[in-house]
């Protein structure tokens, strides 16, 4: 036997995102061969910068990306879903924005802004959290309270107005850091699945919530606070949307309740289906759910290029998340494995004959 | 042997009128607030029409979605699927449609989405929200294939539809100047208190208005007595998606254009007034009426937060949002504590 | 006297892969007569209740009910309540927030709309004749458990069944509702109506019940009039011995200091689960055992001294210093371990591997912020593997693909590894193979020699005798016995089991 195996099941996860980026590029690569080629130009400020399809892929699903490691995490804890994550993310890049234009915009003033909407989210979060694990309401109900107003409450933080941050730090947050050729919010990304993965190395909370989601009764008989790991989890996609909502801000220089990160819950959603990850909780993988969102937004970036109006591209989505709920869809599968069954034996049958 | 059935006794309210009777309380005791504090607006009938009038369609919305979560389940597509019907009877009116083939539009979209929604939900058991999320994400999208541009009602017959209204004089008051102004109520409200009456006896007269509450209350008990569980919960979807259809239509009667926007918010809106209303979220229990003062209630308290300075656009919607928790909290705490009271009379009988 | 009969069941039978849950099993039912179904765990009562009403297919044998010609078919529930057979459930299946006259009458008929004031009287009038407490009006939900079980019999009887049949109808009653639902049985019974009665309580069975069938590992024991059946006896025909040969079977020595102190005591310990308050106490090396029938209190009360249910009352003394246990974690902080009873609800968590469902508990007991290294977790791991002799491809192997009975042993690992000073085993031996079973109780002993204390629970009283050094007897939810050294003998175990009804 062989002394390290390859374990291929601990990667077969990987598998749906991975196979749905791979149909989207080859899908792409026929259409327009040139299509992912990247290429070293000058910027507006005079930066050497990467660009082409596949850096404003990258870039452009970097929210994305972030949200969805949190979401994986309250997906696998509470078997439910946020849907307020675009109306947080709205209220923590207003908070953002505030702080910013109280005095000088310094790196010390972002970094304590920064923290300041952090907590703001953790706030907001441990709101939601305590709905679902102290009056155990589902996730998605006690989310829509925030779903509705989150973003009124955006607007009323910097009193109905919406106010630009200018400032070159501002700038290199959003695009690029002079010097660098690769976007900062991708940097942003890669520092967060950094933390994320030194998080669930340097303490038990991918057991723990694994343990919570798979079997409550187990977790509570074998020690595990069940109520504090779910409201854990809301914190931590709190802090996800703090730093989306972050660079949100930053991309543009300005908040704008109404349109920030709008209605990019679903996306999140589906990043996490995408990823493989059960959506009634239990096992999960934060990589997978970032390679989903970054499907997503290829397949987004790929309808724009077909000239599809960005309004209609809703719809399109739409039919992907039910074709693949419906293939994963436990009715359908059996329905399948029976139907297999039946072409097998048949195919039995006529080796008899 | 206990006789007691021939006293006339009063029974103790089920779990669906006590939280309506909580409703209706609210309500009145609100809009009386209303009239002593501000008088003015909230003393006339009026202020009942106005309300009546700007939420017709939302009335119609919200019915249908009582069903489904009476059901048991979750449908928030409503708001997409009216905006569609709405852009699109616009459309077809605009190129020569005539009014009858409008409505048939409207219907037929709207059956359509409860069609799918229905079959998928019930019949390949996956999870309502995901699905008519995606309904949502699909009408909305659709909205803007079919114009992107808004558009405004041309059709002479329609026009002249939209403007039709039913003047009750003795619900007017009298101008300063001495005149009588009636009470003005558009056809869409009539529409909306039909569907509402409708439901309302469906719900508690027909075997598959039981089924409702039936499969809301415990699927699995519901399928042991004999209730056809897939097909009365693929029904309160077909239905739901019927009374979009129509809620566009009203939708258009009152605002006569087509926008991509349009109904934007309204499954929340919807959501909201139900569960203000009384419908409890894991199904079983509620009742149209209750929604109907849910619809009610929402709009007494953005009246009464525009009335009273509170003119920024936020505060409706942040005060929305409190109301909803308010009544989410309120629903947890009210049943689980009849819950312990029932096993502490159970444990008090046993000593 | 034919004519007597209603339901007559001939050589049923039924395989699981694996397991022959049912072979040759025969049941008669007569008019008006309440026939008790008794039986062990892993018996069979449920399996032909199943079979009978059409939730599982037979695979031999053929049943007969009285105004239908021939062989009976049953292939689903409806077919069931078509042929006059009607089951009232353990667990309510009414819908608790419709009234009780709706729950009598919903899912019948093809009226398009309800008809509430005709149903409502109708319901009124048959709730009168059963003397049911219950209003037509009234929502279910507000009624008792027992009332609304009275109420889902009540719809049967409506419903013209010839057959009723109770599985487990009591076990989540008090002693007054017991007696009304007792009452409504014995109405039922003057009407003619053929009611199987399942149940784990004896006494139960005394007060009510004509006739008695016992069933033993899918096996017909025998079927016997209720004034010819002791209660001991009936409880020796359920474990499977006969009461001549209980005397013999002597247990070995077993060492026994009465000096020791006591390593865990509780005194009027209660949970929400277990409202008898009870006294308990256990020595270091003691392996003691809680002992009765299913339903008879033993598990829940070991869950309470795990704090697994909300603990209500008592208090809590280990090596002399007062404890507060109100958490499982507390427990767990003080050296005490619990396998519980409900290994697939309460034990596993299915989709994870081996290794992480071993180190689960001690993980927990480490800290949130101190997780095992991979290697540390793996070595772990593979020790108990290996100790065990736990059946598994890797330690990466997800536990839900593993057999029960290394999952048993998993679940046994998890605990060990905690290095307990007092672990309790509730039915660690239940569905599994015999060999595991041995194993398992060598573990026991060899565990307490090393000085832990171990709680063991099953339900072979045999197996109990020869691990336990004490047995605490419990019936009906009350501790009614202690048994230690010489009076630790079968038959003993099976009279306090029993009671002193004769």
């Amino acid at each position: 036997m062989a002394q390290k195996k390859f374990n291929w099941s601990k990667y077969s996860q990987l598998m749906l995102p991975l196979i749905s980026i791979l149909l989207i590029v080859v899908f792409n690569l026929i259409r327009d061969p040139s299509f992912f080629s990247v290429e070293i130009a000058k910027n507006n400020v005079g930066n050497t910068v990467l660009t082409g399809n596949l850096i404003s892929i990258l870039n452009g699903a970097s929210e994305l990306a972030v949200l969805a490691m949190g979401m994986t995490l309250v997906t696998a804890a509470c078997g439910g879903q946020d849907i307020s994550v675009g109306a947080l993310a709205a209220i923590a890049g207003s908070m953002f924005v505030k702080v910013l234009r109280s005095g000088e915009i310094t790196v010390g003033s972002i970094i304590l802004a920064f923290l300041c909407c952090c907590a703001i989210a953790i706030v907001f979060g441990a709101f939601n959290g305590t709905l679902v694990s102290v009056f155990k309401i589902q996730p998605m109900i006690a989310t829509l309270v925030l779903f509705t107003c989150g973003r009124s409450i955006a607007y009323w933080i910097n009193g109905g107005a919406t106010p630009t941050v200018e400032s070159p730090l501002i700038n290199a947050i959003g695009s690029f850091i002079p010097g660098v050729p690769i976007p900062t919010p991708i940097i942003i990304v890669a520092i967060c699945g950094i933390l994320f993965a030194l998080l669930l190395k340097f303490t038990t909370l991918g057991l723990y919530t694994q343990t919570v989601g798979i079997n409550q009764r187990a977790a509570r008989l074998n020690g595990i606070n069940t109520t504090l790991i779910k409201l854990l989890s809301f914190m931590i996609l709190g802090v996800c949307c703090a730093v989306a909502g972050c660079i949100g801000v930053s991309r543009l220089g300005l908040i704008n309740h109404e349109t920030l990160l709008l209605e990019i819950e679903m996306d999140a959603i589906l990043a996490v289906a995408i990823g493989g990850n059960a959506l009634g909780g239990g096992k999960f993988k934060v990589s997978s759910s970032v390679l989903g969102a970054y499907a997503i937004q290829a397949l987004t970036i790929t309808l724009y290029a077909m000239k599809v109006p960005s309004t209609a591209v809703k719809a399109y989505k739409a039919i992907v998340i039910i074709l693949i709920v419906v293939i994963g869809s436990p009715v359908v599968k059996a329905y399948f494995s029976r139907l297999w069954a039946r072409l097998k034996k048949s195919g039995k049958g006529m080796e008899a004959v | 042997m206990m006789r007691n059935n021939n006293l006339k006794r009063r029974e103790p309210l089920t779990d669906t009128q006590l939280l309506l009777t909580i409703t209706i309380c609210i309500f009145f005791a609100m809009y009386g607030l209303a009239m002593l504090v501000w008088g003015g607006g909230f003393l006339r009938f009026q202020q009942v029409f106005d309300m009546l009038n700007n939420n017709a369609a939302l009335i119609i919305v919200a019915c249908g979605l009582t069903i489904v979560m009476i059901g048991g389940g979750i449908d928030i597509s409503v708001g997409g699927v009216t905006a569609l019907v709405v852009m699109s009877c616009i459309v077809h009116m605009n190129n020569g449609g005539s009014i009858v083939t409008a409505a048939l539009l409207a219907v037929g979209i709207g059956l359509c989405f409860g069609l799918v929604h229905g079959f998928l939900i019930s019949y390949l058991e996956i999870q309502p929200f995901i699905i008519t999320l995606a309904g949502m994400f699909f009408a909305r999208g659709m909205t803007t294939i079919v114009s992107l541009e808004p558009q405004k009602i041309a059709h002479e017959g329609f026009k002249a539809l939209m403007k039709t209204k039913i003047e009750i004089p003795w619900l007017g008051y009298v101008a300063k100047k001495g005149n009588l102004i009636p009470a003005r109520m558009e056809i869409g409200v009539v529409v909306a208190l039909v569907v509402l009456i409708v439901v309302f006896i469906m719900l508690k007269k027909t075997r598959l208005g039981r089924g409702f509450y039936a499969i809301g209350g415990n699927s699995q008990s519901a399928l042991m007595l004999g209730v056809n569980v897939k097909r009365t919960r693929f029904l309160s979807y077909l239905i739901s998606g019927l009374l979009s259809g129509i809620a566009g239509f009203v939708f258009m009667m009152h605002t006569g254009a087509g926008n991509a926007t349009n109904a934007a918010g309204a499954e929340m809106n919807a959501i909201a007034s139900a569960i203000i209303g009384g419908t409890l979220l894991s199904g079983g229990v509620g009742n149209v009426i209750g929604t109907f003062f849910g619809v009610l209630t929402l709009t007494t308290i953005k009246a009464i937060v525009t009335t009273s300075g509170l003119r920024d656009p936020w505060w409706q919607s942040i005060t929305t949002g409190a109301m909803l928790c308010f009544f989410i909290l309120l629903q947890s705490v009210v049943l689980s504590q009849r819950a312990k009271k029932k096993a502490k009379a159970k444990e008090l009988l046993k000593e | 006297m034919q004519n007597d009969i209603v339901l007559s069941m001939r050589g049923i039978g039924k395989t699981f892969p694996g397991v022959k849950a049912l072979s040759n099993v025969d049941f008669t039912l007569r008019k008006g007569e309440i026939h008790a179904l008794m039986g062990e765990n892993g018996a069979g009562k449920s399996t032909l209740i199943k079979v009978l009403t059409g939730v599982y297919t037979k695979d031999a044998g053929q049943i007969f009910i009285d105004g239908v010609e021939g062989e009976v078919s049953i292939r689903s529930p409806q077919d069931a309540q078509k042929a006059g057979i009607s089951t009232v459930y353990q667990e309510i299946t009414l819908c608790p927030n419709l009234t009780v006259a709706e729950n009598m009458f919903i899912g019948r008929g093809n009226d398009v709309l309800v008809d509430w004031k005709g149903m409502e009287k109708k319901a009124g009038a048959i709730l009168e004749n059963l003397g049911i407490p219950a209003r037509p009006k009234q929502q279910l939900g507000s009624c008792s458990l027992a009332v609304q079980q009275m109420v889902a019999i009540a719809r049967a009887v409506d419903m013209d069944c010839k057959v009723l049949i109770l599985d487990e109808p009591t076990s989540s009653l008090d002693d007054k509702e017991v007696e009304m639902l007792f009452g409504l049985m014995r109405d039922l019974r003057s009407r003619g109506v053929g009611i199987i009665f399942v149940t784990h309580f004896l006494e139960q069975v005394y007060e009510v019940s004509d006739r008695i069938t016992v069933l033993r590992n899918g096996e017909l024991v025998g079927e016997y009039e209720i004034e010819n059946l002791p209660q001991v006896e009936l409880v020796a025909k359920m474990m499977g011995k006969e009461l001549e040969e209980l005397g013999e079977l002597n247990r070995e020595e077993k060492p026994e200091e009465d000096t020791a102190a006591p390593i865990y005591e509780a005194h009027g310990l209660s949970s929400a689960a277990c409202t008898n308050p009870f006294d308990f106490a256990i020595r270091k090396g003691e392996v003691n055992g809680f002992t009765g029938l299913l339903g008879s209190g033993r598990s829940e009360s070991v869950r309470a001294i795990f704090a697994a249910d909300r603990v209500t009352g008592g208090t809590v003394t280990m090596n002399g210093k007062t404890m507060k246990i109100q958490k499982p974690i507390q427990a767990m902080k003080q050296g005490i371990g619990y396998l519980p009873e409900d290994r697939k609800d309460d034990g596993i968590i299915a989709d994870l591997s081996v290794r992480d469902n071993i180190i689960l508990a001690l993980q927990v007991m480490k800290g949130f912020f101190r997780p095992f290294s991979q290697a540390e977790a793996e070595a772990f791991a593979d020790e108990y593997i290996k100790a065990l002799e736990i059946k598994t491809a890797s330690s990466e192997t997800p536990i839900k693909s593993l057999s029960g009975g290394n999952q048993q042993k998993v679940i046994l690992a998890r605990w060990l590894l905690t290095h307990p000073k007092y672990l309790i085993l509730d039915e660690p031996t239940r569905g599994i193979d015999v060999g595991t079973k041995t194993e398992i109780q060598r573990l026991v002993r060899k565990l307490a020699e090393e000085g832990m204390s171990v709680t063991f629970i099953s339900s072979e009283i045999e197996e109990m005798l020869r691990t336990c050094s004490r047995l605490i007897v419990m019936r009906d939810r009350h501790i009614v016995g202690q048994l230690r050294g010489q009076e630790l003998t079968q038959s003993n175990v099976m009279r306090t089991i029993a009671g002193g009804a004769d």
